[in-house]
């Protein structure tokens, strides 16, 4: 009974200091994450629709450059991509665009980017976000095309 | 740090040229940080659980070298299930990286979050049933394209 016992305070004891080294190793990023936060509040307040919206020309490959450049430096809900999306339709840019910005709002972050590179590592933050941006125009061309095949 | 010190110096220039837009800012920030407290919470929970169930052996052999298709598969299912902004899950693959996670799997994690299922609906409702099935597909495929790039860069 007693082994049991003592084998019991031991796997507590376990688990109670895995837990705070997990806690200890998250917090170490906590500065970086707070940094980006703040950084997000500013975007928030300052980084409007209308902004958005008043940077597409109507030039189709500029648009999709354009609509990937301003997704990778925008960010928040998924859901504001789509309304602002939604909207840029209405106004007339082009499916590509649109898709182009809500994939790279989601996939690249510039904003997050000092986040990742510090925990994650530069090397790898940089490539990971240039591919995604990148790979953000190609899954636009590719879903807006077989869209408009399939239809 | 650094960075978090170049931050509030930005902050400060901005509340001597306009108060009210860097308070506006602040606050923001603010609700945005009370909102994410329960994600952090279940971040290092799963820091936690992965931490004393999963040995190194476990996380070579299903994320590491020669995890083949498993790793692919279970890393794209992660980042699609995974809840909350991406940056709350860097220290998570930085210690799951440490036991071994290759580099592309964690990459593939990171773009698959890109596929939000609770908001599909809202997705559906904006841009049809159509457009979002098949911007799903790319993305999955997208995300393994990248996973591979990144895996060749690193040699």
């Amino acid at each position: 009974m007693n082994k049991i016992k003592q084998k019991d305070d031991k796997v507590q004891k376990n688990i109670g200091i895995i837990f705070y080294k997990s806690f200890k190793s998250f917090c170490a990023s906590l500065p970086v994450l707070i940094g980006v936060v703040l950084l997000l509040g500013l975007f928030r307040v300052n980084v409007s629709a209308q902004l958005i919206s008043s940077i597409f020309r109507g030039d189709f490959f500029r648009d999709v450059l354009v609509g990937s450049v301003i997704g990778s430096i925008s960010a928040g809900n998924p859901i504001t991509s789509y309304i602002i999306g939604a909207e840029l339709l209405k106004e007339g840019v082009s499916l590509f665009a649109v898709t182009a910005f809500i994939v790279a709002w989601v996939t690249v972050g510039i904003i997050q980017f000092p986040a990742e590179a510090a925990i994650l590592g530069k090397q790898f933050a940089l490539k990971r976000n240039l591919i995604s941006f990148i790979l953000a125009i190609f899954v636009s061309l590719g879903t807006v095309t077989l869209l408009m095949v399939a239809r | 740090m650094y960075f978090l010190g170049l931050v509030i110096i930005l902050y400060l220039f901005l509340f001597c040229l306009n108060f009210k837009n860097a308070y506006n800012s602040l606050k923001a920030s603010g609700d945005i940080l009370v909102k994410l407290i329960p994600v952090l919470f279940l971040v290092v929970f799963l820091m936690g659980l992965l931490n004393y169930f999963l040995k190194p052996k476990a996380i070579s052999k299903y994320l590491g070298k020669g995890s083949g298709a498993r790793g692919w598969v279970l890393s794209v299912l992660a980042g699609i299930f995974s809840h909350g902004p991406i940056y709350v899950w860097y220290p998570l693959l930085k210690d799951l990286r440490k036991q071994g996670m290759r580099q592309g799997l964690a990459a593939v994690f990171l773009y698959n979050r890109a596929i939000k299922i609770p908001l599909l609906p809202v997705m559906i409702y904006y841009f049809g049933i159509a457009f979002t099935v098949i911007l799903l597909v790319f993305t999955v495929i997208a995300s393994l394209v990248e996973g591979r790039i990144i895996e060749m860069l690193e040699g």
